[in-house]
């Protein structure tokens, strides 16, 4: 038993539901009481999607137990088939129908039905909602997919966007377009937008383009298996990452590499103005996928300082390890949302970059923050075209994290008017909407805009101070400076101080620090 | 508007029952309001991943550092007989309340497979209650799925007090029902006013104003799925007010007559109070209503809120209810609606969501009250639509109150017509 408030993950039929979500002419009767529904809203609402998922749930009830939910479950699926006429069926249980054992692979079976029907295994009480998805979607791939002829003209299949994916819609139209470029045309792209046909020709495509290892990954490892079709390994989110994207490609197929279009984010971060962004420490926690290449274009390609990473699927625990040692980092691997806020507070960051639930910490600590990776919430669903991935997706990330920032010539005036009324840290970055609020004219002394860490204290840790304290004209000194880098200032020169065994913070310590870690 | 009961109302309606899948929430919802409501309190769901994630989903945003509810999820070994359930859940409880010691009722909140495998949550409250009395009272009740159905869940969390609270030889009047609590504060003015005596609320907003129930204890619903609440507090010698519900100035007149006939005030001490908030929330009504006139509206089952509001809708807004669907029809409850509620729409009970939506296809009603997973759908088919749990989480009851509760319903036709004009007559 493990108590959880918030949830990075849902349970597995979830995943399995963005897999039937996404496709088309596939349907999914899912074994399930009443209350298991609230998962379609996730995607009419969350996606804002103008169909109701293609799910059936058998909706038992306690009375239903001691009788006859067998019947129920081949009820709804023979229903299910007549109305909807799918090509395809999956069928499974959700936590509840677990604990029940009705097998619905065996019940579906029965029936007979004249199209194929998938039965999913999808341990509720073990796995997660990745787990779910990446299952559903190789267990379909494997039951459809056969080997057949190749196109005369190179093309691939794009594996791994879903319903409820995070700029899935728009990282496929990019992919599509920047392989284009190399002359390779789309042969299946699944299973967003892709029927149960669609899925039995994917073995004309040459090659398969792994988009999210998190969904797609063993498809991919058994189409290369059974139909011999390799699949790419670089995620191509970044500058740096989609030009070994492109170069893996044509070391695939033997085309030549394509000539460059629409690429700003290299001189943008190169433009003087940029300048400010040097060595400014992020944290950055999110699926193992985006996290990792979250990493890479923070610090070779906008020259942050990476000062922790993480992610929240086990399942890619060994390449984040292996990503955040070679930036001198532990990686943390959690689900615990808890655990990842007292870590963002321990590490005082200047920029998160994560999910709806950082986006909620970082809210609470007063520290800006861009979303990265799934889980998202409505907003995140932009209307506009956002890609992450290929070229344009790297101008999009590097407009999307420089956003929360407060501007390099802003920052500038801020540190040197720090005490102007109106002009003061509690404004916030003023290309940000919202009424700027008036400074206080006594500064109120519990007030600290770095934010206290309300759980951690619960927990009876004080993150942040440890057994320094800052005599009184050193903490007002410590308010002067710029909200956006006084997090950092307290952190150091409370380390500082601990290291020499100073336990009582004077004007002198604090610049004795900031000397210390002049840069 | 009229007081009187019309020549016809829906209490011989036959009633369509459907069996089928049901687009609605389970019980663990209710904890996204009765956690804000009781201060004090802290909900602990024993349930899986797929609980825990509802809850989540259903608060819409995870707006709280660490909200008062929590999941203890169920993992394999608990389920494969490895780990001890029981120790497990005293330990989950124990690191809580360490946490948060401003917490003086837990309730331990059963789930769909806390109740297949039968782990007796009565029993661990129990246990429970011995380790952490007085400082905590622990409580249980089933949110589960397979036994209730969204509304239903507070209803459940309720009749798990009654037991617990104080006897009492006082008249007075209990009102039930989580209500926000600026709509609560005018509630007990204008029973103030009237001369109850006595009033206390149940929830209370902490745990140390717990109300006392006894046989001079009048009890009034505030909210019409709390029939198991209202039949324990009814077991415990309590007196039962019935009236329709305070939803419309209609419904509040009626209401505050019943609970002051019960007590023996007379008609024209309430008609005094009364009469300027009522002809406030009439005045107010008559300008949202334009909006509602004529127009036809289908009710999809939700939070038994239906029958009370399409009985508003109907009499004091003038719209035309085409279809009331609700979880389930409790008559005793209801009588006094179904009376008011002007004959001619289905009345259904149960879901069988296909067939439903079938239904809504066919009638093309003006409005569709639905929810969550089917609004968007359904307005990408052309239907105008209001989420249903809106209506629980908004304030709605008595005057104050009773134009917003009809603009709720006038907001998605005003904002078709904005948006596409021409799509509107």
């Amino acid at each position: 038993m493990k108590l959880t408030l918030w949830t990075y993950e849902g349970p597995p039929h979830v995943g399995a539901m963005r897999i039937a979500t996404a496709m088309k002419g596939l349907h999914y009767v899912l074994h399930a009481p009443q209350g298991d529904t609230y998962a379609d809203l996730l995607f009419t609402m969350i996606e804002r999607r103008n169909h109701r998922p293609p799910v059936t749930y058998t909706t038992f009830q306690a009375r239903d137990l001691g009788a006859d939910t067998a019947n129920l479950f081949k009820d709804a699926a023979r229903d299910a088939f007549a109305r909807f006429q799918p090509q395809a069926m999956i069928v499974g249980a959700s936590c509840t129908a677990e604990l029940i054992q009705d097998d619905p692979g065996g019940l579906a079976e029965a029936l007979a039905l004249p199209v194929p029907v998938i039965p999913l295994d999808l341990p509720s009480y073990s796995r997660k909602e990745n787990f779910g998805a990446d299952e559903t979607f190789f267990q379909i791939v494997k039951a459809l997919a056969r080997p057949m002829e190749r196109t005369k003209a190179v093309t691939c299949n794009l594996l791994g966007p879903t319903a409820l994916g995070f700029r899935h819609r728009d990282d496929v139209t990019e992919l599509t377009r920047l392989l284009g470029t190399m002359g390779i045309a789309v042969n299946v792209c699944a299973p967003l937008d892709a029927t149960p046909a669609d899925i039995a020709r994917l073995g004309a495509a040459h090659f398969n383009v792994l988009m999210y290892p998190e969904t797609a990954e063993t498809a991919a490892r058994h189409l290369e298996k059974a139909l011999n079709q390799p699949f790419t390994r670089v995620v191509p989110i970044g500058t740096h990452a989609t030009r070994d994207f492109l170069a893996e490609v044509a070391t695939l197929t033997g085309l030549p590499l394509p000539a460059e279009t629409g690429l700003r984010q290299p001189w943008y971060a190169a433009s003087v103005d940029s300048t400010y962004l040097t060595g400014k420490r992020v944290f950055i926690f999110g699926d193992g996928t985006h996290a990792i290449a979250a990493a890479r274009i923070a610090a070779k390609e906008i020259g942050f300082e990476v000062v922790g990473l993480g992610a929240y699927n086990r399942e890619q625990a060994r390449p984040v390890r292996a990503a955040a040692k070679t930036y001198g980092l532990e990686a943390l691997i959690t689900d615990d949302y808890l655990e990842v806020e007292a870590e963002i507070a321990r590490l005082q960051p200047e920029l998160i970059l994560g999910t709806q639930m950082e986006r909620h910490i970082a809210k609470r600590l007063g520290i800006p923050c861009a979303v990265i990776s799934a889980p998202v919430h409505v907003q995140d669903y932009p209307a506009r075209y956002s890609p992450q991935m290929g070229f344009e997706g790297a101008n999009v990330i590097f407009d999307t994290w420089v956003h929360p920032l407060v501007m390099g010539l802003e920052e500038h005036l801020l540190t040197m008017f720090r005490e102007d009324f109106e002009f003061h840290d509690a404004a916030g970055p003023s290309h940000h909407g919202g009424k700027a609020q008036a400074r206080a004219e006594t500064p109120v002394a519990a007030v600290d805009a770095s934010g206290g860490d309300t759980s951690a204290k619960m927990k009876g840790e004080d993150v942040a101070s440890g057994e320094v304290i800052w005599l009184a004209e050193a903490e007002r000194e410590l308010r002067k400076i710029p909200f956006f880098v006084r997090g950092k200032a307290k952190r150091n020169t409370e380390k500082f101080a601990a290291d020499r065994g100073v336990t009582a913070i004077s004007i002198d310590t604090l610049y004795e620090a900031k000397a210390h870690y002049a840069r | 508007m009229s007081l009187d009961t019309p020549p016809r109302g829906c209490s011989d309606t036959p009633v369509l029952k459907e069996r089928g899948q049901r687009e609605v929430f389970c019980g663990l919802t209710g904890i996204v309001w009765l956690h804000r409501k009781m201060q004090d309190a802290f909900f602990l769901v024993v349930g899986s991943r797929t609980c825990a994630h509802l809850l989540q989903a259903a608060a819409g945003v995870m707006i709280f550092a660490e909200p008062r509810f929590g999941t203890a999820i169920l993992e394999e070994k608990d389920l494969a007989g490895l780990a001890d359930a029981n120790a497990e859940l005293d330990r989950e409880v124990a690191r809580l309340l360490s946490r948060r010691p401003d917490i003086r009722q837990l309730f331990l909140v059963g789930s769909c497979p806390s109740e297949v495998i039968k782990l007796d949550l009565a029993r661990a409250a129990e246990r429970l209650n011995a380790t952490h009395a007085p400082h905590v009272r622990v409580l249980n009740y089933s949110g589960s799925g397979i036994e209730t159905t969204f509304t239903e869940g507070e209803d459940a969390c309720l009749e798990a007090m009654v037991p617990g609270l104080p006897a009492t030889q006082d008249e007075g009047l209990l009102v039930v029902g989580a209500l926000p609590d600026v709509v609560e504060d005018q509630m007990l003015g204008l029973l103030a006013a009237i001369g109850v005596p006595n009033v206390r609320c149940l929830p209370a907003r902490r745990s140390s104003e717990l109300p006392a129930a006894g046989p001079r204890t009048r009890v009034a619903l505030v909210q019409p799925f709390l029939g198991a609440t209202h039949a324990a507090l009814v077991k415990r010698g309590a007196q039962p007010v019935s009236a329709p519900f305070p939803f419309g100035a209609e419904g509040t007149t009626l209401w505050l007559h019943a609970v002051a006939q019960a007590f023996g005030i007379p008609r024209d001490r309430v008609e005094a109070v009364i009469a300027a908030p009522r002809a406030r929330a009439e005045r107010a009504l008559a300008t949202v209503s334009e909006t509602l006139r004529g127009k036809r509206i289908f009710f999809f089952p939700d939070s038994q809120l239906e029958i009370p509001l399409a009985r508003f809708l109907a009499r004091e807004c003038g719209m035309v209810p085409v279809e009331v669907g609700v979880p389930y029809l409790h008559r005793e409850l209801m009588g006094p609606e179904l009376d008011l509620l002007p004959e001619g729409p289905v009345l259904s009970e149960g879901q069988d969501v296909e067939r439903q939506l079938d239904r809504v296809r066919t009638a093309q009603p003006d409005l569709t009250v639905c929810g969550l997973g089917l609004a968007n759908p359904l307005e990408a088919e052309g239907l105008a639509t209001k989420w249903a749990i809106e209506l629980v989480f908004t304030p709605v009851h008595f005057y104050e109150q009773a134009a917003d509760l009809a603009g709720l319903f006038a907001r998605p036709l005003r904002r078709r017509a904005l948006l596409t004009p021409e799509a509107a007559e």
